[in-house]
C-alpha cells in the first residue's frame, strides 16, 4: 500500500455529513417548538439516521403518519411541568452495584452459531473502511 | 369448562393425572384448534413431553415437582428460550434461538410448568391487535372476524380457548390487559420492577413489565407468585419484602433480601441472592374481604368508553358497593395528556432498543458490500411498517433540537402523572375503570390509521406511565356477545389489594360463556369437579 494513501473509517464520514445536513435544515426552524409539521426531506434523513431505506411510496406515508401522531402528543406541550423533574423510572431511583466477581458466561462458540457471518472466534462484517484516492 | 392452574397441579400432584397425559391432550388441541385461531408460532412438543415426563419421575419418586406441575403455559414470543426459536413476531429474528432463557421462562420451569408453545404477538409488541405479526394474524376466539387484541394476543387468545392454561405476556402500555378484555380472560402488568425482564427482549424499558394471563384471578396470583421477585441479572428489579402478618409488600431499603425475609416458601423458583415467593401460591387469596376499602371509578379511562363497556364498569362498581366497598367518582385531568407522553416515550426508547438489529452478532443480514448499507437493507427488509414508523417517530423525537421539547417533556408529564395519581391514592385503595375503550374490533378495521390503533390503548396506558400494578377482569359481554373487562389500578407494591378487589369483581361477574373455538377438556378425567362436561 502506498504511503500517502489514508484509510478512514466510512461510518464517521457518513454521520457527520447526516449531521451537518440536519443542522443546516433545522437552521432557521423554531426547532424546540413541537407541532410543527414534519417535512419528507427531514423525514428522508431520519430514516438515513435511523438506518432505513425507504421507498418514495414509504417516505409520503411516513410522512403524513408522522405528522398526525407528532400533532396528538405535542399537547404534552400544554401542560405546566415547571415543578417537576423529568421521571425515567417512576418508583426506584437508586443505583445497582454488585461486587466484581469472575462468573460462568454463555460459551462463545454458542452465540457465534447464531451469527450472520463468523470467522476466528470474532463477528465478521463487510469492509468498514474504505481507500482515499 | 377450561382447567384452572391449581386443579391440574394439585391432581397432578396427587399423582391422579400424570403430567404426559395432560400435556399430549394439549398438544393434541393446538394441532387441531390452532388451525383457526393462528394463536402459536411454534409449538414446543418435544421440549413439553421432555418437561412433563420430569414431573411425572419426581411425583413417582415422592417429590413435589412445584406448584405448577404439568400446567401447560404459553410464553410470548418474545421471551427468550433457549435454543426454541425466538422471533418477536418479526422478520428480523426469524431463525434466531436464544443461547440463554428468560429468568421468568426459568422460574416457571422450575415450578414444574410445561411450556407448550410461544405465542403471536405484534412485531417486536408494537401494535393492539396482533395484525402486525410478520408471520400471521391471530384471531379472537369469540369472533373470527375480530382481533385477539395486542400485542399479546397469541398468549390471550390461547388461554381464552384453553390451548394454555396460563400464558405470559409483556405489558409496555397494555399489551397484557388490552388483549386480555378482548378474548375474556384475566392479565396483569405487575408493579414496574416486580418481575425480572432478563430475557425480555426490550421495546422500551422505562415502560415494560412481564405478567400473567389466567382464566381466574387466583391463576393469575398463582403465575405471578411464581414470577415475581428480584433478578440480580435484572438491574431494574426492585428488592421487594413481604409482611407475613399484613401481606403487604414493602421494598428492602436497597439492601439485598435473602434468608426468610418476605420468603414464605422458597422451595420453588428461588436462585441464588434472590427472594422467592413474594406471594405464597398457599395464601387464601380469596379470603380477603373488601369491606370499607375505598374504590375510586376513574373518570378518564370510563366515562368515554362504549355505552355497554360503561355499564358493565358500573355493574362492577356496584357489586364492590354490595359487598361493602365504598365507591365514588374520582377524576385526574392530567391523564388527558398520558397517550401523547407514551407516544414521545415508547418510540424514543424503542429506537434505541432496535438499534441492535444491524445484522452483525445475530438474526437477519441481508449483503452488501460495506457494513453502513449491509445495515441499512437489513433492516429495512426486517423491520415491518409499524416498527420502522416507531422507529422513525423515536429517533425524531430524540434528534437535535427536538430532544427536551418531546422526550424531556414528556418524562415530565409522566412525573405529574405519578403525583396526581399519589394524591387519588392518599383517600383511595384501589381504582376501577373499563380496560379498553370498546370491545373486540374488525380485522382490517384499523390497520390503516395508526393513530386510531394507539387509541385503543388509552386506558392501559396511565398504569405503564405511572410504573403501578393492573389487572383486567371479565365482566360479562356486550350487546354483541363480546366479552367486556373491566380493570383495578393499584398504587406501586399494591398487588394484594389489587388482587383481592379483582377477586370480589370475578366473583360478582355475570357468567361469560366460553368462546366456540374452545378445548375444554384439558384434564381428560372425571374428577368429579366438572372437568369434560362442557
Amino acid at each position: 500500500m502506498p504511503k500517502d494513501r489514508i484509510v478512514r473509517p466510512r461510518r464517521w464520514v457518513h454521520i457527520a455529513s447526516v449531521l451537518l445536513e440536519w443542522e443546516s435544515m433545522n437552521k432557521d426552524d423554531s426547532a424546540d417548538t413541537p407541532g410543527n409539521r414534519i417535512s419528507r426531506e427531514q423525514v428522508a434523513l431520519v430514516a438515513r439516521l435511523a438506518r432505513l431505506d425507504l421507498s418514495d411510496e414509504e417516505l409520503d406515508q411516513y410522512t403524513d403518519q408522522l405528522c398526525a401522531v407528532l400533532d396528538h402528543a405535542a399537547q404534552v406541550s400544554s401542560i405546566d411541568t415547571s415543578s417537576v423533574s423529568a421521571a425515567s423510572n417512576p418508583l426506584s431511583a437508586t443505583n445497582v452495584v454488585r461486587e466484581d466477581r469472575p462468573a460462568a458466561c454463555i460459551d462463545r462458540d454458542e452465540v457465534l452459531s447464531m451469527a450472520p457471518e463468523a470467522q476466528d472466534g470474532m463477528f465478521k462484517v463487510p469492509r468498514i473502511m474504505e481507500d482515499e484516492p | 369448562m377450561r382447567a384452572s392452574a391449581g386443579d391440574v397441579s394439585a391432581q397432578v400432584r396427587q399423582g391422579r393425572v400424570s403430567a404426559t397425559s395432560i400435556t399430549e391432550r394439549y398438544l393434541e388441541a393446538i394441532e387441531s384448534f390452532d388451525r383457526e385461531l393462528h394463536a402459536f408460532l411454534t409449538v414446543m412438543a418435544d421440549h413439553a413431553v421432555e418437561q412433563a415426563t420430569r414431573i411425572d419421575r419426581l411425583v413417582e419418586m415422592g417429590k413435589d415437582p412445584g406448584p405448577l406441575a404439568g400446567v401447560p403455559v404459553a410464553i410470548k414470543d418474545n421471551l427468550c428460550t433457549r435454543g426454541v426459536p425466538t422471533t418477536c413476531a418479526s422478520h428480523i429474528l426469524e431463525n434466531w434461538r436464544p443461547p440463554y432463557s428468560a429468568t421468568v421462562v426459568e422460574k416457571l420451569e422450575r415450578a414444574g410448568a410445561v411450556i407448550v408453545g410461544k405465542t403471536n404477538m405484534d412485531e417486536f409488541a408494537m401494535g393492539s391487535s396482533t395484525e402486525n405479526s410478520a408471520f400471521w394474524a391471530t384471531r379472537n376466539p369469540y369472533d373470527a372476524d375480530r382481533v385477539p387484541g395486542g400485542s399479546s394476543g397469541g398468549s390471550a387468545a390461547a388461554v381464552a380457548s384453553g390451548l394454555s392454561v396460563v400464558a405470559l405476556g409483556s405489558d409496555t402500555g397494555g399489551s397484557i390487559r388490552q388483549p386480555a378484555a378482548l378474548c375474556g380472560v384475566v392479565g396483569m402488568k405487575p408493579t414496574y420492577g416486580m418481575v425480572s425482564r432478563y430475557g425480555l427482549v426490550a421495546f422500551a424499558s422505562s415502560l415494560d413489565q412481564v405478567g400473567p394471563f389466567g382464566t381466574t384471578v387466583e391463576d393469575v396470583a398463582l403465575v405471578f407468585s411464581v414470577i415475581a421477585g428480584h433478578d440480580p441479572r435484572d438491574s431494574t428489579s426492585l428488592k421487594v419484602r413481604r409482611d407475613v402478618d399484613t401481606g403487604l409488600l414493602t421494598l428492602a431499603d436497597g439492601v439485598a433480601v435473602s434468608g426468610q425475609e418476605g420468603v414464605v416458601d422458597a422451595s420453588y423458583g428461588s436462585m441464588p441472592g434472590e427472594d422467592a415467593y413474594i406471594w405464597p401460591a398457599s395464601h387464601g387469596l380469596m379470603d380477603g374481604a373488601i369491606e370499607g376499602l375505598r374504590v375510586g371509578v376513574l373518570k378518564e379511562i370510563t366515562s368515554d368508553a362504549a355505552p355497554d363497556v360503561r355499564r358493565r364498569v358500573e355493574e362492577a362498581a356496584a357489586a364492590l358497593v354490595s359487598l361493602g366497598a365504598t365507591v365514588e367518582e374520582v377524576s385526574i385531568p392530567e391523564l388527558h395528556y398520558a397517550l401523547g407522553a407514551y407516544y414521545l416515550i415508547a418510540p424514543a426508547e424503542a429506537s434505541s432498543n432496535l438499534a441492535r438489529y444491524d445484522g452483525i452478532r445475530y438474526g437477519l443480514r441481508v449483503d452488501a458490500e460495506d457494513t453502513t448499507s449491509m445495515m441499512s437493507r437489513t433492516r429495512s427488509s426486517g423491520f415491518g411498517s409499524e416498527v420502522k414508523r416507531r422507529i422513525m417517530l423515536g429517533t425524531y423525537a430524540l434528534s437535535a433540537g427536538y430532544y427536551d421539547a418531546y422526550y424531556g417533556q414528556a418524562q415530565r408529564v409522566r412525573a405529574v402523572l405519578v403525583d396526581a395519581f399519589a394524591a387519588v391514592y392518599r383517600d383511595h385503595d384501589v381504582l376501577l375503570g373499563a380496560t379498553t375503550p370498546a370491545t373486540a374490533f374488525g380485522v382490517g378495521e384499523k390497520t390503516g390509521d395508526p393513530l386510531a390503533m394507539y387509541l385503543s390503548d388509552v386506558c392501559t396506558i396511565p398504569s405503564n406511565l405511572a410504573g403501578h400494578p393492573a389487572i383486567s377482569v371479565p365482566f360479562g359481554v356486550d350487546d354483541d356477545g363480546l366479552p367486556v373487562g373491566v380493570q383495578v389500578l393499584a398504587p406501586a407494591l399494591g398487588e394484594p389489594v389489587m388482587f383481592r378487589v379483582a377477586a370480589a369483581i370475578e366473583s360478582a361477574a355475570p357468567s361469560l360463556p366460553p368462546p366456540p373455538v374452545c378445548f375444554a377438556d384439558g384434564m381428560g378425567v372425571q374428577s368429579g369437579m366438572g372437568y369434560g362436561h362442557e
